[in-house]
């Protein structure tokens, strides 16, 4: 008997004929190394996923919301004598301790005004304006690689995967499967349509991939679903003919109240994020060896705590690289102090450094794209900005 | 049926309930027009559902719950009797019940209504205020927000909205303004005592968004230093203490008193009345006009709004002073509305609600079905991913999974209409002419009446408004 998957991949044949525009998923991706980009959109508060524990006016700055020096009662987690990791992210600090975590601080987008929405199309199109153009960079990249795809967990796609190359995306379903023969017959209707032509395509081979691996059962919404796409992401980026790019979409951190406490949005986030990780990982299996994990937001938050236990829109913040070929185990950082005289208008953190170098040494390192296309393509307008060096094996 | 018809119904309108394109051909601007100016009908959907005064209890109801219920546990734990169930699945069963009634009511109104661009407008407007159930503690308030602030005002002016969405109780508690305080306050012993939010200062959150997203736009000519000053103005607006005294409140020791100077102006006023005379001009400023412009374009004509057709309606609005009706009405006199029928993809929402009206049958879905199949398409209702609101442009919706989910739908929605249903009819009552060859032809061929509905309502056509 003919399983859906015989069924789809004779489809896939019959798309081919058509010239649908394919995904490529199922071809030779070209390469082994996996990129993971996870979005926190909302401004993580750096200083609470990172305390600078050492600096010396951390605890006066933060407050109620300092967390303590390593080695106390719901203290930081020793990175180094300056920086720990939030108590939290017990996971996370596994990884520290085998070299597979760098943890950056004071990092930044160009984006230096505070509101969510440019801050996050800025870092998402990958120009140093917001809305500079309407194609992500993590897209463009993939246009300028040959063979590797792009997948976005959920049914949506955010915007640094949108653009000239074919992705897809996927999410668990709670709805039956359709006909396969409703979903040939469509395939003719979507066949010169501009704008389902594509995602259509992509979604049959997706869901091909997917056939027989997850029950058909929903994620539930809200943030708990992070942890659910994290583990569908490694399961996708561990087929040796699935993409080798995807992108969480991770939302719930713009924390203006009531940072600390079990209850808080933070704490629930951060047990979250260090779930996912994991999740992720085990799900990889050996291609973890294989794979960067980028987790960045769109700002950080204001060094002094807010008037409601919570931090305001601020500007640096932190960015957390994981996976096999990370040299890990260190915070970069060329640390501005959060003294008055050191923060940013007064109230933020100091960026010293751009993200698009962190985002441009992962390009290079995991789909090998090329100085000339990262700083004219990919980031346009970006020469001064050079890939950060050693960040990956 | 006249192109005109198809992009009043389907675009300005909820999408065609039988009968209503053929009534809208003979002058669809008109037909519009009518639907701006009425009155909004009684919907006895919405007559049941408790009003905000009610709602804000039901969070400190579900604390006291789990107070008990961890009492409780306790004592079973120490008999030797199983534990019963988690914090979380209790908050759930205590909130999910009023949220799918509210969907439900919602989605009741929205596949019935006489005036489906009445209708649309209100959705619009309630997404531009945007309030989400993100946050659990307005978990059961959201709805009352579009009943509340939102439909009292669709046909009245802009300012009496932006006043009344910066002081209904969902705004608030959403954007943490119940949480800004002047600085230095001591929290409340209450507070302290119940481990509760305690506030002693600034929050700047609810001033930013009314500056960003609510009016001026994020181009609009403000500066960090006129976001603080704002939040420093609203320091008092809050909400009373749910079981006592439940709704909006100006607690005038919590106020940061003194003149402010914000856009350059300086506000002497005292108590509510600054906060009042700050949003009175945030409205009549022109920024505003424009930034509530482009996005009634981009909603209406093209995801790529028209310069000449946002300046035609920013005009209106700043002509009448906000006043809504003309602006609306400004809308309907683009003429490049009318150029391109099928302009905007269908968000998830326009998507399922078109399928509602074009099939009665499929009203009697459970709204908790509905529910679901909105947040597999990407748009679990009330939950707005931030408070930018939902996004308005088809490459935010057209993802590749979202599609599927579509898909998945159409077929669940087919296979319940049985064979009743004509797909070819229901493509032409809906769509007239801007059915394509073949889409008709696919729907002809089909292998039974229930493959063509469903190819018909996954068809690029129907996807479109």
């Amino acid at each position: 008997m003919a399983t859906r998957r015989d069924a789809l991949q004779a489809l896939g044949g019959l798309i081919a004929v058509a010239g649908l525009p394919g995904l490529a998923l199922a071809a030779a991706p070209g390469t082994e190394r996996r990129l993971v980009f996870v979005f926190l959109r909302g401004g993580l508060d750096g200083l609470s996923a990172v305390p600078a524990y050492g600096d010396p006016d951390f605890s006066s700055k933060r407050g109620a919301l300092a967390i303590d020096a390593p080695g106390t009662t719901g203290g930081a987690l020793k990175l180094d004598g300056t920086f720990g990791l939030n108590p939290l992210l017990v996971e996370m600090h596994k990884l520290y301790e085998v070299n597979e975590l760098a943890v950056l601080h004071a990092v930044a987008s160009p984006y230096r005004e505070r509101s969510h929405f440019d801050a996050q199309n800025l870092l998402e199109n990958g120009t140093a304006k917001p809305f500079g153009r309407e194609a992500g960079w993590l897209n463009v990249a993939l246009a300028e690689t040959a063979g590797a795809s792009g997948l976005a967990l959920g049914s949506n796609v955010p915007l640094v995967l949108r653009g000239p190359a074919t992705v897809s995306s996927w999410s668990p379903s709670v709805l039956p499967a359709p006909d396969p023969d409703l979903l040939e017959r469509l395939a003719q209707l979507y066949r010169d349509d501009p704008l389902l032509a594509k995602p259509f395509a992509a979604a049959r081979e997706a869901q091909g991939l997917m056939e027989g691996q997850e029950g058909r059962r929903g994620m539930g919404g809200g943030p708990q679903a992070a942890v659910a796409l994290a583990k569908a992401a490694g399961t996708f980026l561990a087929k040796r003919d699935g993409p080798r790019v995807a992108t969480i979409d991770f939302g719930g951190w713009d924390t203006h109240a009531n940072q600390i406490g079990e209850y808080s949005p933070l704490t629930r986030n951060l047990r979250l994020l260090d779930r996912g990780v994991v999740t992720l990982k085990s799900a990889l299996g050996p291609a973890w060896k294989q794979t960067a994990v980028l987790i960045v937001t769109e700002f950080g938050r204001t060094v002094a705590i807010n008037g409601s236990r919570g931090t305001d829109h601020g500007t640096a913040g932190v960015a957390l690289v994981a996976g096999g070929v990370v040299r890990g185990g260190r915070v970069i950082a060329d640390w501005p102090g959060l003294s008055d005289r050191a923060l940013h208008e007064s109230r933020d953190l100091r960026p010293t450094l751009d993200l698009r170098a962190v985002f441009k040494a992962a390009l290079a390192a995991q789909l090998g794209l090329g100085e000339a296309a990262l700083e004219t393509k990919v980031f346009p307008d970006s020469r001064g900005v050079k890939p950060l060096a050693g960040l990956f094996a | 049926m006249n192109r005109e018809a198809v992009i009043a119904v389907n675009r300005f309108g909820l999408g065609a309930t039988p009968g209503e394109l053929a009534a809208a051909n003979h002058d669809p601007r008109g037909w519009l027009a009518a639907q701006a100016s009425k009155p909004a009908p009684d919907y006895p959907a919405l007559a049941g559902l408790a009003p905000s005064s009610e709602a804000v209890k039901e969070f400190p109801r579900w604390l006291m719950k789990v107070r008990q219920a961890r009492a409780d546990a306790k004592a079973m734990q120490e008999s030797g009797q199983p534990v019963p169930r988690g914090v979380e699945e209790n908050f759930r069963d205590h909130f999910l019940p009023i949220m799918v009634k509210e969907v439900g009511a919602r989605l009741a109104v929205a596949a019935t209504t006489p005036v489906p661009f009445q209708e649309r407008l209100v959705w619009f407007w309630a997404n531009h205020f945007t309030v989400s159930a993100e946050k659990p503690v307005i978990f059961a308030v959201v709805g009352t927000f579009e009943r509340e602030a939102i439909r009292p005002n669709v046909g009245g002016r802009f300012v009496d909205m932006l006043l009344a969405s910066s002081k209904h109780p969902a705004m608030i508690l959403y954007l943490d303004n119940n949480l800004s305080v002047k600085p230095g306050t001591k929290p409340s012993p209450i507070a302290e005592r119940l481990n509760l939010p305690r506030a002693t200062g600034l929050n700047e959150n609810l001033a930013r968004e009314i500056l960003e997203l609510h009016t001026l736009g994020v181009n609009g000519g403000y500066t960090q230093g006129d976001v603080t000053t704002f939040a420093r103005v609203l320091t008092g607006w809050t909400v009373g203490r749910p079981l006592v005294n439940p709704g909006f409140t100006f607690i005038a020791a919590r106020h940061d008193a003194g003149p402010r100077t914000i856009l350059g102006k300086t506000y002497a006023q005292e108590g509510m009345a600054q906060g009042e005379a700050v949003l009175r001009d945030l409205a009549a400023h022109p920024s505003t006009a424009t930034h509530v412009a482009t996005k009634l374009a981009r909603h209406f004509i093209a995801d790529d709004p028209p310069p000449a057709a946002v300046e035609r309606i920013a005009r209106a609005f700043r002509d009448s002073g906000g006043d809504l009706s003309t602006v609306h009405a400004a809308l309907l006199e683009c003429p490049e509305a009318w150029e391109t029928p099928l302009a905007k993809l269908k968000s998830p929402i326009d998507y399922v609600v078109s399928c509602l009206r074009g099939l009665p049958a499929a009203r009697q879905a459970e709204p908790g079905a509905l529910f679901l199949a909105l947040r597999e398409m990407g748009q679990r209702p009330y939950f707005a991913p931030s408070p930018q609101g939902w996004p308005d442009t088809a490459q935010a919706w057209a993802g590749a999974d979202a599609l599927w989910k579509r898909i998945e739908w159409s077929g669940i929605l087919a296979a319940r209409a049985g064979s009743g249903i004509d797909p070819l009819e229901l493509a032409r009552e809906g769509y007239g002419d801007a059915v394509s060859e073949a889409t008709r032809l696919a729907i002809a061929r089909a292998e039974s009446r229930q493959q063509g509905l469903a190819l018909w309502l996954a068809s690029p056509e129907f996807q479109r408004r």
